[in-house]
């Protein structure tokens, strides 16, 4: 069954069409690695997905559930895509962390807050919050942060913080979890530490889309590839198929490139 | 020097009059104006386009004159076209066109703090809040306030300072507070005449105040030191 569907999402800044009928659909369990050059709607499409944009044409479902529907203004109203959010996580390029809060308070804050809105919140309180914070503790550990929980995001290096987003992320326990260039950020020796969390994140249920210039890591944990172009889907496929027998010309070129540059 | 400590009782009282009106206005000054400042920021990055830039002719205009032609202005130009003062007399009317012109201006300065403050915070902040699904009232409570408040901080902290040493350009509508305090003794006052040291004398209270103001408020910037 398919955990994710999207059909016919389409989106313009202004005049420009950044995303021209994109669609495509995602098993639970599996990692759908998104490539293509600057400027081809990646990010774009991450975005809509976690509504922070809204797309101007389309469907997006989850679990078979209707979540949007650009044509149907029920499903496009603020307050109900707050928790249709949740469906997604977002990991951003530039980490993003609260910098005022430490690493553990960074992954349990948008717990605690969550937990306020269940409706034995007052009397459950304590099991609550004690629960949120071995949550965090075990994923700042699977992180390799169990040393760092204390330290506030300025005094982490790029991959520890990135760490930290991935834990924050992941505590919310989304559906899907996204990640847009997680290591572009990053000083190259950091790259790795970082990519190995990804691939150690694979595996039982947890559905990944991840946008990345990594090809070789693409390759290696992907099970669906998508090559964008121009706002397009202009190949998708397995890994070997992609990479290896690409049937576009701008597939071929892209990948004979980023061969190239390595 | 025999003399000036024989006349120090007599100014020294009424310098501390004169410094308990201008630690008035100061006051005063900064209940009015902090909030003030912070309505006028939002009108300067109001989506409605005459709001902004009316709100931003506002303060172009009074960060762009003197602060004492302002006080002039609001203090006598109401008077001249209604032919009645609106201020009321004496010492009270003055202290309240006073307070009206510091409020306006200091107002205006702080906007262009806040919003500053309000634009430097990065977007990826709010959307990592809406991410994780935050509502718009928790991301600004819990996220985005206090790094706000640790960007104002400082150049607040320098107008603050400011304004201690403006307050003697109230000196110019008669406003009697320690300038113009230490100034009687130049003309005559309490059998004291031509003297100026106490004109001098009151850099003392300034210098003292001012450095008591640094120190909080350099305490409270150590105080948000903790995150960058
Ligand atoms: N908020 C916006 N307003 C106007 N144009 C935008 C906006 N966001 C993105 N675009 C444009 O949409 C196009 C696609 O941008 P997007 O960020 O999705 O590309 P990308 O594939 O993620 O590229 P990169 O690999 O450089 O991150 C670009 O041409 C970009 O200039
Ligand atoms: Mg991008």
């Amino acid at each position: 069954m398919a955990i994710l569907e999207v059909n016919n999402l389409a989106k313009s800044f202004g005049n420009t069409k950044v995303l021209k009928d994109i669609s495509f659909s995602l098993e639970k369990g599996n990692v759908l690695s998104v490539l293509g050059s600057s400027g081809s709607g990646k990010t774009t499409l991450l975005r809509c997905l976690n509504f922070l944009e809204t797309a101007d044409h389309g469907t997006i479902r989850v679990r078979d559930e209707l979540l949007f529907d650009a044509d149907d203004a029920r499903t496009t109203r603020e307050r109900e895509i707050r928790r249709k959010r949740l469906h997604f996580g977002l990991v951003f390029q530039s980490f993003n962390l609260f910098p005022q809060y430490t690493a553990l308070q960074n992954v349990m804050l948008p717990c605690q807050l969550l937990a306020k809105e269940e409706e034995n919140y007052k009397v459950r309180k304590k099991q609550m919050f004690a629960e949120i914070a071995a949550n965090a503790h075990d994923l700042l550990k699977t992180m390799g942060l169990a040393e760092r929980e204390g330290y506030y995001p300025h005094q982490l290096s790029g991959g520890q913080q990135q760490r930290v987003a991935i834990a924050r992320a992941l505590a919310m326990k989304p559906d899907i979890l996204c990640f847009d260039e997680p290591t572009s950020a990053l000083d190259p020796e950091l790259t790795g530490e970082v990519l190995r969390v990804i691939r150690d994140l694979k595996g039982g249920d947890r559905t990944m889309i991840i946008v990345t210039h990594e090809m070789a890591f693409a390759r290696n944990i992907s099970d669906r590839i998508i090559f964008m172009h121009d706002g397009y889907i202009e190949e998708t496929g397995t890994p070997e198929q992609v990479f290896d027998h690409p049937r576009s010309e701008r597939a071929k070129a892209f990948f004979s490139k980023s061969l190239e540059e390595i | 020097m025999a003399l000036i400590m024989e006349q120090m009782p007599i100014v020294l009282r009424s310098l501390n009059v004169g410094f308990l009106q201008t630690l008035k206005l100061f006051i005063v000054t900064l209940i009015g104006a902090l909030p003030l400042g912070l309505v006028i920021s939002f009108g300067s990055m109001s989506k409605v386009s005459p709001l902004r830039w009316l709100t931003r002719f506002v303060i172009w205009v009074v960060r762009g004159t003197p602060l004492m032609i302002q006080l002039l202005i609001i203090y006598y130009f109401p008077g001249l076209v209604l032919k009645k003062p609106i201020w009321g007399g004496g010492e009270a009317g003055r202290f309240l066109a006073a307070s009206v012109s510091f409020i306006l201006n200091y107002a205006c300065y702080f906007a262009e703090i806040y919003r500053g403050g309000i634009q430097s915070i990065s977007k990826g902040q709010t959307e990592a809040g809406l991410v994780l699904g935050m509502t718009r009232g928790q991301i600004f409570f819990r996220v985005t306030l206090l790094q706000m408040i640790k960007r104002i901080v400082p150049p607040i902290s320098n107008e603050i300072i400011t304004l201690v040493k403006d307050t003697s350009l109230a000196r110019i509508i008669a406003l009697q507070e320690i300038i113009w305090a230490g100034q009687a003794f130049l003309k005559g006052s309490q059998g004291i005449s031509g003297a100026i040291w106490p004109l001098f004398f009151t850099a003392v209270y300034y210098l003292l105040f001012s450095g008591l103001l640094t120190i909080i408020l350099g305490g409270l910037e150590r105080k948000l030191d903790y995150f960058k």
